[in-house]
């Protein structure tokens, strides 16, 4: 059994449609990228995965139980966490406000799991009670994704975490992105930098005007002289 | 609204703002120790402001976290004075509890009874009016004009019905009249007054140990910030919705039943008067920002107060109206809005 399976999804806003039935698999503790060019609907899956936007057709799974349409708060109590491209952070809370609200699905006691992700984002604890807001590009998305861990998921949809940010930062978010998925933590990553994130992937996808165009495991996309060509700039 | 930046519940004020804000108020008090204007217009002015102040902050939360601008807030004011009317003047009384004149107060004990129910009231009905009228509209998707128009109507709704039940004229809680407090130059103080800033004091310092402590006040600030991102992070955005409405609701009954010891008088109109001095000091502390309403209310309070010593009282709303207008033109993010 699949972690998440999505099958034949058809969606997207009001009456324009924008995904015209992708389906996409992701296995357990594997990091899965999507890739595509820009308007291919690789935001628009990672919403309608999440239960953000309502599929006309087909349905998603995760954990063997269907969650098609499942509002967010179901979905964070179950274990799948989506973190936004941008405006990820909660600018007017402290950053350890911000990893606190991450955790507002959980009754129970989590100083233990705060300190876990203070200890995975060592930047943060230094400015635990500055407005997140102050924060660097970089620091902002290392927040969004230290917010996300505070449920311990089981799964992370990561929509561009490198975006907009400098080159050496792209590699240190990667990083961590190795690291999440070391400690067991399945990830389906949406990346403009398709080179690097295909280098870390089990697998990826190719979407193209929100349709399937091609999945292999991540190596095997990266040596395709079609693939190549295309997508990853030559 | 475009050019109205929304500043979110951001606690630690602005501090260039904060000092003109300072100056302005050693100008005014020089000017008030110098006999230009008259200390006691600046005195009562300020109590008016805090009256003005409990209101605005429920407003500015309703519009940092519901994202519309909540006309009925002057109405929900109205109904919380008239609800304590009838607890004073009717019910308590029923049961033997007629007392007043408590200490140097006009009022007595029973008040402390008549608030409370009040609040709770006027929280039941917010939370009421939610679920019957504004989350219906929410699940629509409609607009805030949408919203802010259909809250005009909620307006004029509840102020037929106080209309209705009570009838046009003015009313009075059971009270006695006792001495002001004489002070120096001239100021003098009516005892109620006191009472009116300790417990606005008591609230406004409740707020924010709620906002800051409370994991149901961090999420509400959350979704002030970002309610998009407040859904996926999982927080209950819903329960967010009712919280403010009810602590706002809960604010917006005290500030009438004070309003009504405050001028001695109910009359059906009051809160509807008073809802452009409530936006005026919503706008001037940055929309959504509660902490700077309270002093956009103070200074609401302050000018309206001193202008009468030039002009007839009865233009009072218009100098609120000023200030609004010209701190849209000049600085539509409010004293305290900071660019992000």
């Amino acid at each position: 059994m699949s972690l998440l399976e999505a099958r034949d999804i058809v969606a997207g806003y009001g009456e324009t449609e924008i995904l015209h039935g992708v389906s996409i698999t992701v296995e357990k503790n594997q990091i899965v990228t999507i890739i595509g060019p820009n308007g291919s609907g690789k935001s628009t899956l990672l919403k309608t995965i999440f239960g953000l936007l309502r599929p006309k057709q087909g349905s998603v799974r995760f954990n063997g139980e269907d969650i098609t349409g499942t509002p967010p708060e179901t979905m964070v109590r179950k274990g799948l966490c989506y973190v936004p491209q941008s405006s990820n952070v909660f600018p007017s809370l402290s950053i350890h406000e911000n990893l606190e609200m991450g955790a507002f699905v959980r009754k129970d006691d989590y100083s233990q799991r705060i300190r876990e992700v203070y200890d995975l984002f060592p930047d943060l604890i230094k400015r635990k009670n500055d407005r997140a807001g102050t924060l660097s590009g970089g620091q902002r998305q290392m927040l969004a994704v230290a917010r996300a861990l505070m449920v311990d998921p089981v799964m992370l949809l990561l929509d561009e975490p490198s975006a907009g940010l400098a080159p050496n930062l792209v590699a240190s978010v990667l990083q961590i992105i190795i690291g999440i998925n070391q400690a067991g933590v399945a990830i389906l990553l949406v990346e403009q930098n398709a080179r690097e994130a295909l280098k870390l992937s089990s697998r990826g996808y190719i979407l193209a005007s929100g349709q399937n165009q091609l999945e292999d495991d991540g190596n095997k996309l990266l040596n395709n002289p079609d693939v190549a060509r295309l997508y990853l700039g030559g | 609204m475009a050019g109205m930046r929304k500043t979110s519940l951001r606690l630690p004020f602005h501090w260039t703002a904060g000092y003109s804000v300072l100056l302005g108020l050693v100008v005014v008090l020089i000017l008030a120790f110098t006999s230009v204007i008259k200390l006691e217009l600046v005195v009562n002015g300020l109590f008016l402001g805090t009256i003005i102040g409990l209101g605005a902050i429920g407003l500015s939360l309703v519009y940092g976290i519901h994202g519309f601008a909540h006309i009925a807030h002057g109405d929900f004011m109205t109904l919380g004075a008239y609800t304590s009317l009838f607890t004073l003047g009717v019910f308590l009384p029923r049961i033997g509890l007629d007392n007043v004149g408590l200490g140097p107060f006009t009022f007595g004990y029973p008040l402390f009874i008549a608030l409370p129910l009040s609040m709770l009231f006027l929280v039941a009905l917010a939370i009421g009016l939610d679920k019957g009228i504004y989350s219906r509209l929410r699940r629509r998707g409609v607009s805030s004009v949408v919203m802010a128009m259909t809250s005009l109507g909620v307006a004029i709704a509840l102020r037929g019905l106080v209309q209705f039940v009570w009838g046009g004229g003015t009313e009075q809680y059971p009270r006695v009249s006792k001495d002001f407090y004489q002070l120096p130059m001239g100021v003098r103080i009516p005892p109620d007054n006191l009472f009116i800033v300790a417990l606005t004091v008591i609230m406004v310092v409740a707020l924010y140990l709620f906002l800051t402590r409370t994991r149901t006040g961090k999420a509400m600030r959350a979704t002030s910030d970002n309610a998009e991102l407040a859904r996926v992070t999982g927080i209950n955005t819903e329960h967010v919705l009712w919280w403010t409405w009810a602590i706002s609701a809960a604010l917006a009954a005290t500030a009438g039943v004070l309003l009504a010891v405050f001028q001695a008088q109910l009359f059906p109109i009051m809160g509807w008067r008073f809802l452009i001095p409530l936006f005026a000091a919503v706008i001037l502390g940055g929309i959504g920002n509660p902490w700077g309403a309270l002093i956009g209310a103070l200074i609401i309070g302050v000018s309206s107060e001193v202008s009468t010593q030039w002009l007839n009282p009865a233009y009072k709303t218009v100098i609120s109206f000023a200030i609004m207008i010209v701190m849209l033109l000049l600085r539509p993010r409010g004293i305290f809005g900071v660019r992000d």
